[in-house]
Parts: C-alpha cells; sequence; structure tokens
C-alpha cells in the first residue's frame, strides 16, 4: 500500500511551502501531488517552482505527481493547464476534463482527482482507454461502492488500473465563481487581497448552534471535520487499493502519516482519531458521520 | 435563441408549450435525472403523452422535447442509465441530456444519430473540456455551468466546437455543478449519486418560540423571525457563523434572472436559453415561460432596441426566492 500525499489546498507563503516540502522529502509519503489547484490568483509559486520541488523530491526517491487547477475559467487557466500537461517529465493528475483533454491528445498515460467524476466502472474503462492508469475515488462513494467496481474492472478485464483512496483531510466538497474567503473578508473577488493566506487551514463555518459544518477555502468548499478512514488500510488493501491519499492542512500531517507507515509497518488496524473527525461516507452514511 | 423550458410533470409541459417554450426538458421517474423528487418526472406512458403533446403543439409550431439522463450511472445500477437511453432512442427524442461519460459513451455509440447534450452536470467550463466531449461523443451541444461571467462566456463561445445553451432564469446554484456535494456530506445524498439535493426527507421545519428553525440532516440551516417567510434549507442559501459573525456566509435566498443580458448573449452566439425549474409548479413555469417568450419576440422584432420592461422584470421578482433575483457570475462583482 502506497501513501500518497494530495496537492496542497490551502494557499500558504512560498517559504512555508518549501520548507514544509524539504520535510516531506524526508517523509514516509511515496508518492507526492504537487501544485496549485484551487484559485489560479495564487501565485506564490510559480510553475518552475514546482517543478524544483518536484526534482528535489524525486532526488529523494519519491513519485512526483503534477496535479491540475479544478474549476479552470479563464483563458489564462487553461494555457496554464496544457502547459503543465506538456510538461514532458512528470506524470499529471487531471482535476478537470480539459487536462484529460490534453493528455489523451498527448497520449500520456495520467490520473485522475477526485472531482472528476467517475462513479462506476463502465465510465473508467472510457478514461482507461485514453490513457488513464490511475484514479482517486469520488470522496462521496462508500466502500460497498468502491468493491462493485473493483469487481466490475475484473469483468471488463482492466487489471492495471490503479486505485487511490482520499484517507484523511478536509474533504473537498465544492467548488465556486464565488470567492467565500473574500466574501468572509467583505472583498469582491477581483480584489481579494489574496486573503485566503492569512488562514493556513481555511475558515471554519459552523451552524448558529456551533456544529461544525464547513471549512471555506477561497472558492473551494472543504468539509468541516477532517475525514479520517486510516484504520481501514486492511480493508483497503485486501480489495486491491493501491494508495491512500492523505490531505494537509499543517505540518502534522508528517506525523500523521509516519503513524501510519508504523501501523502499517506492524500490521496494527488502531489509528488515532481524533474527536471531531468523520468517516461516514466510507460506510454509506452521510459524509460528516462518525 | 431557442427557449428551453422545465416540465416536472404533464401540465407543466402543457403550461411550457402552450406560453411559447420551443423546446422542453423532463426527467424519467427514477435517480436517472438530476431532479429526482418525490411526485415528479414521466413514466414511461407520461413520456409518450409528453411526445404526443409537443408533437401536436396546438400553437402550431414544431416543440423539441429534450430527455435529462443526466446524474452519474452508480456501480451498483448501471444498467438502469442504459435502459434510459434506450428508451431515449425508441422514442426519437429531439436531445439526450447526460453528463456521464459512461452514459455519453453508451449512447453515442449504440445510436450514433441520437442527438447528445452535454449537461451542467459535466461541469464543462472551458473550451478544451468541450472538445474532450465533442471529439469522443459528438454532442452537439453543452449547458455551461453557472460559474462563467459574460465576458467568460462571450470569449468561450468563440471557441467552443459545439453549440452553448446557457442558464436564463430560475434557482441559483453557486457552486460549480456536477462540482457540488455539500448535500451528501449531510443527507448522504447529492445530485451526482441519486439527483437530489437537500433532500425533503431530510428537511425538518421547527417551530420555536420566536419564530421557524429549519433543519437538514438536524443541522441548524437557517433561524426565521415570525416576521420573515421561511426559506428551504438548501445548504448553500443557509445562515451560518464565520469569525463569530451569522451572515448568508455562502449565498443570500436569490434567483438567476438575466433577462436584461438577452442582446449580449444573442451577439455572443449563445444558442438557446434554459429556464431552470423542473420542481416548479405549472403555474410558475407558465408565467416563466410566457414573460421571456415575450422578451424574446420582443428582442427579435426590434434588436437594436431593446430594453427589459418593469412589469417583466416584476413579474419574474414575484416568482424568485426570497423575490429577489442576481445576475450571479456573470456580473463579475458578485463572484
Amino acid at each position: 500500500m502506497q501513501i500518497t500525499l494530495g496537492p496542497l489546498l490551502f494557499f500558504w507563503p512560498k517559504q512555508e511551502v518549501t520548507a514544509f516540502y524539504e520535510k516531506v522529502a524526508e517523509s514516509g509519503f511515496d508518492r507526492i501531488y504537487l501544485g496549485e489547484v484551487v484559485c489560479s490568483k495564487r501565485r506564490e509559486l510559480k510553475l518552475d517552482d514546482w517543478l524544483a520541488i518536484a526534482k528535489l523530491l524525486q532526488a529523494k526517491g519519491k513519485e512526483v505527481v503534477l496535479s491540475t487547477l479544478t474549476l479552470i475559467e479563464a483563458e489564462s487557466e487553461l494555457a496554464q493547464v496544457s502547459k503543465i500537461c506538456e510538461n514532458g517529465t512528470f506524470v499529471v493528475e487531471a482535476n478537470d476534463m480539459a487536462a484529460v483533454h490534453y493528455l489523451a491528445k498527448a497520449g500520456v498515460p495520467f490520473s485522475t482527482g477526485p472531482s472528476v467524476n467517475l462513479y462506476s466502472a463502465e465510465a473508467l474503462q472510457v478514461l482507461h482507454r485514453t490513457g488513464l492508469k490511475r484514479w482517486v475515488l469520488p470522496v462521496e462513494l462508500s466502500f460497498e461502492h468502491l468493491k462493485l467496481i473493483m469487481a466490475r474492472l475484473q469483468e471488463l478485464g482492466i487489471t492495471d488500473l490503479e486505485t487511490e483512496v482520499f484517507s484523511y483531510g478536509y474533504l473537498p466538497l465544492a467548488y465556486s465563481a464565488r470567492c467565500f474567503t473574500a466574501r468572509t473578508h467583505e472583498l469582491n473577488k477581483d480584489s481579494c487581497e489574496f486573503s485566503c493566506i492569512k488562514s493556513s487551514a481555511g475558515i471554519p463555518l459552523a451552524t448558529q448552534e456551533g456544529d461544525a459544518l464547513f471549512t471555506i477555502n477561497g472558492i473551494q468548499t472543504l468539509s468541516g471535520s477532517c475525514h479520517n478512514i486510516l484504520d481501514q488500510w486492511q480493508a483497503m488493501e485486501s480489495a486491491g487499493v493501491k494508495a491512500m491519499r492523505l490531505s494537509g492542512h499543517s505540518q502534522d500531517i508528517l506525523k500523521v502519516a509516519d503513524e501510519l507507515v508504523r501501523a502499517m509497518g506492524h500490521g496494527i488496524t488502531a489509528i488515532t482519531s481524533e474527536n471531531q473527525q468523520c468517516n461516514g461516507y466510507w460506510s454509506g452514511r452521510p459524509g460528516i458521520s462518525h | 435563441m431557442e427557449l428551453v423550458c422545465p416540465a416536472g410533470n404533464l401540465p407543466s409541459l402543457k403550461a411550457a408549450v402552450d406560453n411559447g417554450a420551443d423546446a422542453v426538458y423532463i426527467g424519467f421517474r427514477d435517480e436517472t435525472n438530476a431532479r429526482h423528487f418525490a411526485g415528479l418526472n414521466f413514466s414511461d406512458q407520461r413520456a409518450m403523452k409528453a411526445l404526443d403533446y409537443v408533437n401536436k403543439n396546438p400553437r402550431g409550431k414544431k416543440v423539441r422535447l429534450f430527455v435529462a439522463v443526466n446524474t452519474y450511472a452508480q456501480a451498483s445500477n448501471w444498467n438502469r442509465w442504459k435502459k434510459a437511453v434506450d428508451m431515449c432512442a425508441d422514442f426519437g427524442v429531439d436531445a439526450l441530456i447526460a453528463a456521464d461519460i459512461s452514459v455519453l459513451d453508451y449512447a453515442s455509440k449504440r445510436y450514433p444519430d441520437l442527438n447528445l447534450h452535454l449537461s451542467v452536470q459535466a461541469s464543462a467550463t472551458n473550451q478544451a473540456s468541450l472538445s474532450f466531449y465533442h471529439d469522443h461523443f459528438g454532442i452537439k451541444r453543452a449547458v455551461l455551468p453557472r460559474v462563467l461571467s459574460l465576458k467568460q462566456v462571450e470569449r468561450l463561445a468563440q471557441k467552443s466546437p459545439v453549440e452553448l445553451e446557457v442558464f436564463a432564469f430560475g434557482s441559483l446554484c453557486i457552486m460549480a455543478e456536477g462540482r457540488c456535494i455539500l448535500s451528501s456530506y449531510v443527507t448522504g445524498e447529492s445530485p451526482n449519486t441519486v439527483g437530489a439535493c437537500s433532500p425533503a426527507s431530510a428537511v425538518r421545519w421547527q417551530t420555536t418560540a420566536n419564530g421557524m428553525d429549519t433543519r437538514l440532516g438536524g443541522l441548524l440551516i437557517d433561524r426565521f423571525d415570525h416576521h420573515e417567510q421561511a426559506g428551504y434549507p438548501t445548504l448553500c442559501k443557509g445562515r451560518f457563523t464565520v469569525n463569530d459573525k451569522v451572515s448568508h456566509a455562502i449565498e443570500e435566498p436569490t434567483s438567476l434572472n438575466t433577462l436584461n443580458l438577452i442582446p449580449q448573449l444573442h451577439q455572443a452566439g449563445i444558442s438557446a436559453v434554459k429556464i431552470e425549474g423542473r420542481q416548479r409548479s405549472p403555474a410558475y413555469v407558465a408565467e416563466v415561460v410566457r414573460i421571456w417568450r415575450e422578451a424574446l419576440d420582443h428582442y427579435r422584432a426590434n434588436p437594436d432596441g431593446f430594453t427589459t420592461n418593469d412589469r417583466w422584470m416584476a413579474g419574474l421578482s414575484r416568482l424568485s426566492e426570497g423575490s429577489q433575483t442576481t445576475l450571479g457570475a456573470y456580473n463579475r462583482p458578485w463572484q
């Protein structure tokens, strides 16, 4: 079982990003997804900066994947996605069909992230024909659904497709034209002052009764609770899952990965789960449930 | 521009046709369409009647019938989506509206002559994404998600490989369609999986000493005073606490109304304008369609002198959520 680090969903200053990935280079992660996937206005790091981090990680023996923007609206954003797809060195994770279009045309193998809507083996089969090598299960699907999809893939004779499951972190739930961080700060999106940088783990949104509901992260809405199904690693392994994705909202993600590596090494199930975490989707319940 | 109108049942379909729809879109009575609500949509027999009615339109003009099979086919029941596509082909519908690549793939291979429209649920917002669906499945038209500014729509229309349809009026999704699972996070059901958003079964209206609380999946979505009209608890339109302040942190209850963009949309080369609301009453459909028909006819008769009249705008406001309308993402400052 591989342990992967999903793309950083939050807007951190360049120095912090660089320092973070220097630690990631020494961590137990096997495969690292890099790049800005939420908002094209976040430009602390340019593509060359990401490529420099990619090379550093690769030199330390990590698999590196470049992950692309999810909601593409402007032509400049599309041009950037195209450029990443044509990088020629690193595998690319498509988060929109635009990237799938470029990668399929180029004839290079690619991955898809959780926002590409693949809900059945039949849908996977279509992209498999165009070069899909790995996919991330949509976060709202349960283990039962996953098993059905895996069984059907076998029937369809697709045996080389790698499955990755979003296993830890705030769940990406929605994308919008509107920037909710700017709205919170009473700013327009066009003059947002890059205010996402002020909240390194997003802004909590709660009901009027104080129940944690969502996390605001620019144009993205995440779950209010941290999703944690790390204790399912053995079930995933026996179902043929290739990798577990962890998504970080602080440097603590490195400790989480270490703990998972240790648990796997010793063959133990128990993984720390804190209060306020959720895991409902995995068992077919509302995602917020625990 | 073609006026594409919603029908959740036969009376609504008749209302749409009678009031000047150019096309009507419907869904089958199951989870294959994105408005899967109790008591809504068309059985096989009702769909036949719908087809009869549009073909014999008393106004004398051919009205097209589109069928939305636009949720994501689920692993547990993929054949249901296949069957829905078969039915569309059997009926000879004027277009099948779909989002899932497995549904599009099946439809385009099995029925090469079936006219395919890309549903808004596919979240295609750019030229490369549209090209993907065009190249692989031969889609003829795409419905754009409500996330693009008017300028972005205009630029996309110049380069799009297919006809474009945009949302004109109705409930406003704040999130990119097909990319929002807020509903399943709280209720277990989402538009992508079962065609439901904030499903009625998860809703609770609770009278309190001060007025009314609305809940979804047990969670408090909004709290209304006696003098306020309580709205349906949709997750993106509730009042929540952010940084110790209670507000409509995501969006207020409001509807999209683009009536005064008719000239710009037409000049941009947009092929069709869509009215949202298969869950709405026949009376609602009749009124919205009537106003839009009148406005489009006025524009056609006198493109240079087109202005919206107050009567239309007041009529549409009355039918809007919270009695207010917005241009939504078309208007950049809204974003």
